[in-house]
């Protein structure tokens, strides 16, 4: 079989924060009802993480789950691990109404790093910065397109878009992040 | 003269020489100077010309309500019209050049107008150009637009980028003077979020130039405290250099940044437009003083009495040697102490109100300076520069009783509070009688989304006008106690005086040079003009006369206006009112407006996996949505059309390969799936043995033909929803409106997969051959029979492979996951090519799908075609009850026979009818226009049969096959003649074998 | 420029984040329905200077529908509740009738 590729293979852009294509990332979007102890049970033992509440992200040794919507959630993987984890969550889920789907290569993951990472996202995303703390995800557009973004780490974005959009992300971001372009207060 | 002074200057910094040139001259300032000041110190007091008579122009005022002196600055890629010379900073190499005169400033034939301008009043277009109608496009308008306009339009792509930015703060205040700096510490400790903006590179506003004492220190060292301490505090954002321009619903407010407009070439953001969401909006935007209305003080040398101090103050700039005062108010007396102080000689302050008697007047009266009450201008003299003013009493007709020489006339008609940001969303203002002026009504603040006023004037801009006032309001607003308020000493004011028109009794010959809207060129006779004509809403004078239009926006010319139109129409001014403020307060930048979204990035571009393949095999791009998918891939040195003609020759001929990666795949899945897809498609889904395919077509309620595409049962419970491409996400937002907003009791979930799989039709008679020679799925006739579909691994990569085709020929759409679709399309490559493989672009997809006669949506369907129109009769299912879209094509005029009705459309001679022509019909439409029968909506050159094809809409159309259509393109008439719209294989043999 | 907090998702997302969908509360009329019932259903639309009901989607968001109740005059929101409410709930009406007392209530 080929090699699979990320949408932009890893490209990275270096200015007052430090932009990059995070390269392959397994994605599950999970739909279903979120009530359901099945559902937290197949949710667990796919990521190993609890149910996440509204707009919450768990994050749990290299995968996570992220609340997307009352009825969906996006779980994150290791890329090669994607279509037996969405195939497991199916199964496991074979007794009510859920549809588990993987989406790996529907999107595009960066990181923006730094210590003004969020002067970077301030540009693109009408979103409060400021009160957007570790563990929560946080729907938006960037520019034009749809993304979500959460705190990876303290000085660490990360944002996911659709996959035929990343050139144009990475573009945004990269132009957003040029030394100079500060938004420190004069 | 204007010059220079030898010591002083607040904002300058003397070891700092800088150059620039004004209309090529070379000129030197100091950092810190604005271009004003530094064209003033080099005595340019005339900058340019007006409007409309292009009479000569100086600089008037000191900040961002400067109507005269805008210039055009920068040069090729970074040059500007209507730079405000006023607020921009002085730069090394400025290059500035003066507007709307030729050839040159000084000899401007332009000026001729000035002699005509009883023949040039108010409403003199609208009068001279009505009629004859025909004259003005022919005759009339290219000469006015010759003279329209100021500045010039740059020629260059702007070299400059810009950028936006979101923010959000509990409290905004808008305004870094004294006032705004007391209500932001205030606010900020109650540990909310403050943001500070300033439009200026200076903190402090008009306080420092104004010799005002807060809390016992100069304003200077109170302001410098007050800044530190803000900017300490973690809860508090401070920014220079940024102007609020609107505020606009549930505390919205856009303000520019000028990151660099000091710092040109700098790799930097040259402007940044903020979008700010606040709680509460302070306006602590200050006073504008206006202008008094007597003859000639449009000449240059006539300025703002503020402005004349700031020059002094702050610049060490002196705007003339003698400089005669006139006011209406004691204000301007600090101006008479300030020139005094600096050395420079005021012979008079000119007094309108009949007594003088308050402290700043005693002031002036120690220092020797003459003060006389009463009195006002009646006729300022001089051309280019004044060179006197002609004293008459203010109650008088314009008798003149001396006449003193000067070179320069402070004015002070009183201020005017800046209500802008408090007016834009609505807030409603008041008429101060005592002050001459409009300020915010608290009772009608605007209000957001709680329905709580959401914008506070604070300071001056809520009518505070005195320091001690102004400072304990600012501090109110943001929420301090009445006992810290910072307390401010200055010399006592007594009451202004109204005064509109200098002197109250002029004469026409005198109110035809008295200028209200010096931007535009509006006078105080064109406003009477316009009451006696009838204009009496003060929107209507307006826009008669354009008085306070443009960037003016009512900051200079509102109130006198306004005044002057009252009092010509016999009424009180809050019965006139106040025309509406309108954001921009002061212009913005297109370049912030469109921020990063130019070039490259001017829209979101999609790509497939394999768009760089296309761009490497040099691909001629169309855009589908916001897709980029390959035209055609031209060869060698082919045409666009010799292109398409072999990739649909070669296609019909060996084998085609086509990135479909853009279709969209919408797996919808649950218990009610096949209910819900029953729903929203003509026909039934939920009928659909598993493996199988089915075409279906998507309507609105409306019964209109919004979609189309192939469905396919992957599973007991799941369906694949092929749609067009670019209609994913449209498609999808439908379906999940119907099941959350009507049907949100089914169990149905749907997720949009469409960029999860590249997709890659294989087409043509060896079509089956290239998939076998991948190897790893049976795709044989009897293993995936048409319609049909199957999945597992091929050349090694999973894969679902549809048996589908939009052509005619034998074809498979197969689906790999995105990551390996550039793998599998060099796969595909690599093992065609002894089988005559090409890969062929939309173009030639569009041909091969017209061939069989096949319907696209957007080409057949505009939002106004039902499917019936289309005879898709046999994809309407007779047997549903109920489908999106059924219950409006029962309607009248839905099953009237008389509806254009798909057919195919053959030229006698063959050739291609032009795209969207029309067919006449006899008699004329309801509109009086020509009536029609018919329309084409696809046409394109068969490379197949050698000639063109089309299809169209025609009146009946399938009853009148055989008939000859006249189409007109051009006035050319174009015989063709009605036909079955399957052009190729009538039979289907060729896709079926 | 509005704000509206998304009920499904807690967010208050600006207009730029949202996506209109007209009219809230309309009953769906299908085959059968007389053309009055229909013509109604598709094409007659309230415009009220004051109290209205929207559908809004979170497009740019958590991608669900929700409905608001909001001033069309003065932009003031009275709240934002579920799609899946055939009229306004009751706390709705409470809410506006606090604000808007000579409202005369949903019909």
């Amino acid at each position: 079989m080929s090699e699979p590729i990320s949408a932009l293979a890893g490209k990275n852009a270096e200015g007052f924060a430090r932009v990059s294509e995070a390269g392959l990332q397994g994605m599950i979007t999970l739909r279903g009802n979120l009530a359901s102890a099945a559902l937290a049970a197949a949710v667990k033992a796919a990521t190993g993480c609890a149910l996440p509440g509204n707009r919450g992200i768990h994050t749990k040794a290299g995968k996570a789950a992220a609340w997307m919507s009352p009825d969906e959630l996006l779980l994150l993987v290791p890329y090669g691990e994607a279509e037996a984890t969405a195939a497991a969550l199916e199964a496991a889920l074979a007794g009510e109404h859920a549809l588990a789907a993987n989406v790996s290569d529907a999107r595009a993951l960066f990181r923006v790093s730094g210590a003004k990472a969020d002067q970077v996202a301030m540009k693109l995303c009408p979103v409060d910065f400021a009160r957007l703390p570790q563990g929560e995800i946080r729907r938006t557009r960037a520019a034009q397109v749809a993304a979500a973004l959460w705190r990876s780490a303290p000085d660490e974005i990360s944002l996911v878009c659709f996959r035929s959009v990343a050139g144009y992300v990475f573009d945004l971001l990269a132009i957003s992040a040029r030394t100079g372009s500060e938004l420190a207060p004069a | 003269m204007s010059t220079r002074l030898a010591t002083g200057g607040r904002l300058i910094d003397r070891s700092k020489p800088l150059s620039f040139t004004f209309d090529g001259r070379s000129l030197g300032g100091f950092a810190g100077d604005t271009l004003a000041a530094a064209l003033l110190a080099n005595d340019q007091m005339l900058i340019g010309r007006s409007f409309k008579y292009h009479r000569p122009r100086g600089i008037l005022a000191s900040g961002v309500e400067e109507p005269n002196a805008l210039v055009g600055l920068g040069q090729g890629p970074r040059f500007e019209p209507d730079q405000r010379t006023t607020t921009t900073e002085l730069f090394a190499g400025a290059a500035t050049v003066s507007q709307n005169a030729w050839p040159n400033l000084d000899l401007d034939i332009g000026a001729l107008n000035n002699l005509a301008y009883r023949f040039l009043p108010a409403g003199f277009y609208y009068k001279t150009f009505m009629f004859p109608r025909f004259a003005w496009k022919h005759l009339f308008e290219p000469v006015v637009r010759l003279s329209a306009g100021i500045g010039r339009v740059p020629k260059d792509r702007d070299a400059d980028r810009y950028e936006q930015a979101y923010d959000f703060t509990d409290v905004l205040v808008v305004g870094g003077g004294v006032a705004g700096l007391a209500a932001a510490l205030a606010a900020a400790k109650g540990g909310q979020r403050v943001l500070v903006l300033e439009q200026t590179a200076h903190w402090g506003g008009r306080a420092p130039v104004d010799g005002i004492a807060i809390n016992g220190m100069p304003a200077d060292a109170w302001v410098a405290e007050t800044v530190a301490s803000l900017a300490a505090l973690p809860n508090v954002t401070l920014r220079r250099r940024t102007m609020a321009a609107g505020v606009y619903d549930h505390g919205y407010v856009v303000a520019q940044e000028a990151v660099a407009d000091h710092l040109p070439g700098a790799d930097l953001p040259r402007h940044r437009l903020w979008r700010i969401r606040a709680g509460r909006i302070i306006a602590a935007t200050g006073a504008i003083e206006r202008p008094l209305a007597f003859a000639g003080n449009d000449i240059p040398g006539v300025m703002l009495a503020s402005a004349a101090r700031d020059y002094v103050v702050n610049w060490a700039v002196s705007p003339g040697d003698r400089t005669v005062i006139v006011t209406n108010n004691d204000d301007a007396y600090r101006t008479a102490l300030a020139l005094h102080d600096a050395g420079l000689v005021v012979p008079a302050i000119l007094d309108a109100r009949a007594k003088a008697a308050g402290e700043l007047p005693a002031l002036a009266r120690a220092r020797g300076i003459r003060v006389l009450e009463g009195r006002g201008i009646a006729r300022v003299k001089g051309g280019k520069r004044v060179k006197a003013v002609e004293v008459c009493a203010q109650a008088g007709e314009g008798a003149v009783l001396e006449t003193i020489a000067c070179d320069c006339v402070a004015m002070s008609g009183g201020f005017s509070p800046v209500v802008h940001l408090y007016s834009q969303p609505g807030g409603k203002l008041v008429w101060d009688a005592a002050n001459g002026m409009f300020t915010p009504d608290p009772a009608r603040a605007p209000t957001g989304a709680d329905g709580k006023p959401f914008v506070t004037c604070a300071g001056a801009a809520s009518g505070a006008l005195q320091a001690a006032d102004a400072l304990a309001d600012a501090h109110a607003a943001g929420g301090g106690e009445a006992a810290q308020a910072p307390r401010a000493e200055a010399a006592a004011e007594a009451p202004m005086q109204p005064v509109w028109m200098m002197p109250q009794g002029a004469p026409a010959k005198l109110r035809f040079k008295m200028w209200l809207d010096f931007q535009n060129d509006v006078k105080v006779s064109d406003v009477q003009l316009a009451a006696r004509e009838g204009y009496e809403s003060v929107e209507h004078t307006k826009r008669y006369t354009t008085l306070g239009m443009a960037s003016d926006q009512g900051k200079m010319s509102n109130i006198n206006g306004l005044a002057i139109l009252s009092d010509a129409l016999g009424q009180p001014i809050p019965a006139t009112g106040t025309t509406t403020f309108r954001p921009p307060y002061a212009p913005i930048s297109f370049g912030a407006i469109a921020a990063e979204a130019r070039g490259e990035i001017f829209q979101p571009l999609r790509r497939t996996p394999m768009h760089d393949w296309h761009a490497a095999a040099g691909a001629h791009w169309e855009p589908v949505g916001l897709w980029r998918r390959p035209y055609c891939y031209p060869r060698g040195g082919e045409s666009h059309s010799q292109a398409v003609n072999r990739e649909v020759t070669n296609t019909r001929q060996n084998l085609g390969l086509l990135d479909a990666s853009t279709l969209g795949k919408i797996l919808v899945k649950g218990p009610d799936a096949g209910r819900f897809l029953d729903m929203l498609y003509t026909g039934v889904m939920s009928s659909l043995p598993v493996g199988k395919c089915r075409y279906g077509l998507m309507c609105s309620e409306n019964g209109f033909l919004i979609d189309d595409g192939v469905v396919v049962r992957l599973a007991d419970d799941a369906w694949l929803c092929h749609t067009t491409s670019g209609g994913a996400d449209r498609i999808h937002a439908h379906m999940e409106d119907w099941l959350q907003c009507e049907w949100w009791d089914w169990q149905v979930y749907t997720a949009n997969l469409t960029e999860q799989f590249a997709q890659v039709a294989v087409v043509g008679p060896n079509a089956r051959k290239l998939l076998e020679r991948l190897g790893g799925i049976d795709v044989s006739k009897e293993a995936l029979p048409f319609m049909a579909f199957t999945e597992g691994t091929l050349a090694g990569i999973p894969a679902r492979i549809f048996r589908i085709s939009f052509s005619g020929e034998l074809s498979y759409e197969v689906a790999i996951p995105a990551s390996h679709g550039l793998a599998f399309w060099k796969a595909c490559l690599a093992a065609g090519a002894d089988l005559g493989l090409m890969p062929y672009g939309t173009e030639a997809l569009h041909v091969m799908r017209a061939e069989k006669g096949f319907i696209m949506i957007g080409d057949e369907t505009d939002g106004t075609v039902i499917p019936q129109d289309l005879g898709l009769g046999w994809a309407i299912s007779k047997k549903m009850p109920d489908y999106l879209g059924k219950r409006a094509q029962e309607r009248s005029h839905m099953t009237n026979p008389e509806r254009w009705k798909l057919v195919g459309l053959e030229t006698l001679d063959g050739s291609v009818l032009p795209d969207g022509v029309l067919a006449p019909a006899p008699g004329a439409n309801p509109n009086g226009q020509r009536a029609t029968q018919g329309r084409v909506t696809s046409t394109y050159f068969s490379p197949t049969l050698g000639c063109g094809i089309a299809m169209g809409l025609v009146r009946r159309g399938p009853e009148r096959i055989g008939e000859v259509l006249e189409f007109v393109a051009a006035g050319k008439s174009i015989p063709a003649r009605i036909c079955d719209q399957v052009f190729y294989d009538k039979s289907g043999e060729k896709q079926n074998v | 420029m509005l704000t509206l907090t998304c009920p499904c998702c807690g967010v208050a997302a600006e207009e730029t984040e949202l996506a209109p969908g007209g009219e809230a509360h309309l009953k769906r009329f299908g085959p059968g329905a007389s053309d009055e019932d229909f013509e109604g259903y598709l094409f007659a639309r309230k415009n009220p200077k004051g109290v209205h009901f929207e559908r809004w989607r979170h497009a740019m968001g958590c991608g669900k529908w929700f409905l608001a109740a909001r001033c069309t005059a003065t932009l003031e929101v009275f709240g934002t509740y579920k799609a899946q409410s055939p009229e306004p709930p009751p706390e709705i009406i409470a809410a506006i009738k606090a604000r808007r007392p000579d409202w005369k209530g949903y019909s």
